[in-house]
């Protein structure tokens, strides 16, 4: 079975951030963990190619990055396509996710691997099957060998894989049709029996999991709204004051802006460790425009610009922590009256 | 307390549930480009904070992208 691999820049051994930017490059072999992963497959399979490309190049040319990787299939024909792990690298998930669409539109299946809370499952998991990971690159020596299995399986089921705990892979939710020893209700009886006494069972339809909140209505007008800034890409006073985490983070900061109209090499950075940092730290407004809502509210265009702004760094970070800082974020701004948030991601 | 997201991968910002989303330029300066000079690039700028403070203003039913 002949395998095509993608990778991002970093395990593509091409450079970290620096190199997010790489466009798409085609190898020969196994790279970086393809080479692990080759060897836990014997000879049942083979990495003959490898895709290395750059996880903002990916996302930010998307289109281009499709095509061009379209075509390497089209000329490598294999028969499986394996992306990442990504573990929760957010443009590498979602660049693996788009891979594995891409893979089944064109009738090739694509086996990935992620942490359940990278925003590549949660898009593209009915068209790839992906093995649970852990949230980093720690995780890999456990990582590979759970994608080498299903790998496995997949070779041995020609293809057929069973159910997601049968095989080793997230759940898809997609329905698929099944025979059953038991009639539903006499099933539904004993999970009911089952919750009863306390004892475990496995539900055959979870509850999906619903995060979106209706849209808030809009404002009347901006001459009197108090607009406030909020931020996941890390900009923080030059220093970073509260240590702020540059991925991860466990914490957001609250500063003021209170006379400030620019923000400059001299005053502020970013904290974030997941981009590159060279251009936020040289004009901190292409992430956090202080600069025109100052001049908006001097114009009037808007009541006023709030003197807090509220940041972190989206880098890594748990949902979890994201809740719990924007439910903290949000109930500050009600507090101190403003009337709306312009939020900015990196 | 209504809210706009600026950000450069659309499709992570609607996972995230974000209602109102104004695409920005580039992951790592999202309101800004190295290729223009300082005035051209703050017009721009401008130009999104305003496309974003109108989205405030715009009554939605389901998240939209503007």
């Amino acid at each position: 079975m002949r395998i095509l691999h993608y990778i991002n820049q970093f395990f593509g051994q091409k450079g970290g951030e620096e190199a997010a930017n790489h466009p798409i490059e085609l190898v020969e072999g196994p790279v970086g963990p393809g080479g692990a992963l080759n060897n836990l497959l014997g000879d049942k399979a083979e990495i003959v190619n490898t895709i290395i490309c750059g996880d903002s190049y990916f996302n930010e040319n998307e289109g281009v990055a499709v095509m061009g990787i379209k075509e390497i299939i089209e000329q490598v024909k294999p028969d499986l396509i394996v992306a990442g792990p990504a573990f929760n690298a957010g443009r590498y998930g979602v660049a693996c996710g788009r891979v594995g669409k891409l893979a089944a539109e064109m009738g090739i299946t694509c086996i990935s691997g992620m942490y359940p809370e990278n925003p590549g499952y949660d898009l593209y998991k009915q068209t790839a099957y992906m093995v649970e990971t852990k949230n980093s690159a720690a995780d890999m020596r456990k990582a590979l060998p759970n994608m080498a299995a299903l790998i496995s399986a997949f070779i041995e089921k020609e293809g057929k894989l069973g159910m997601p705990a049968e095989d080793g892979y997230m759940p898809r939710d997609l329905r698929v049709n099944m025979f059953a020893e038991k009639r539903g209700a006499a099933r539904a009886v004993d999970m009911l029996i089952a919750k009863l006494a306390g004892e475990e069972f496995t539900t055959e339809y979870p509850m999906p999991v619903f995060d979106n909140v209706a849209p808030f209505a809009a404002l009347k007008s901006l001459k009197d709204a108090k607009i406030a800034l909020v931020t996941s890409g890390g900009v923080v006073p030059k220093g970073n004051p509260d240590h702020i985490e540059s991925s991860s983070a466990q914490k957001y900061g609250e500063y003021s802006i209170e006379g400030i109209f620019d923000l400059t090499e001299e005053t502020h950075e970013t904290a974030h460790g997941g981009y590159d940092p060279v251009k936020c730290n040289e004009n901190s407004d292409v992430v956090l425009p202080v600069d025109v809502l100052r001049d908006l509210e001097k114009e009037g265009v808007i009541g006023s610009l709030h003197n807090m702004f509220y940041t972190t760094v989206g880098n890594g970070t748990s949902v979890s922590n994201s809740k719990k800082f924007g439910a903290e974020i949000a109930q500050k701004l009600l507090d101190a009256g403003v009337s709306a948030a312009i939020l900015t991601s990196t | 307390m209504p809210v706009v997201h600026i950000a450069t991968v659309v499709p992570i910002s609607i996972t995230v549930g974000a209602n109102r989303i104004v695409p920005a330029i580039a992951i790592p300066h999202p309101l800004g480009d190295p290729k223009m000079d300082k005035v051209e690039e703050k017009l721009v700028r401008r130009e999104m904070v305003v496309k974003a403070l109108n989205t405030l203003t715009t009554e939605i039913s389901e998240q939209t992208v503007f």
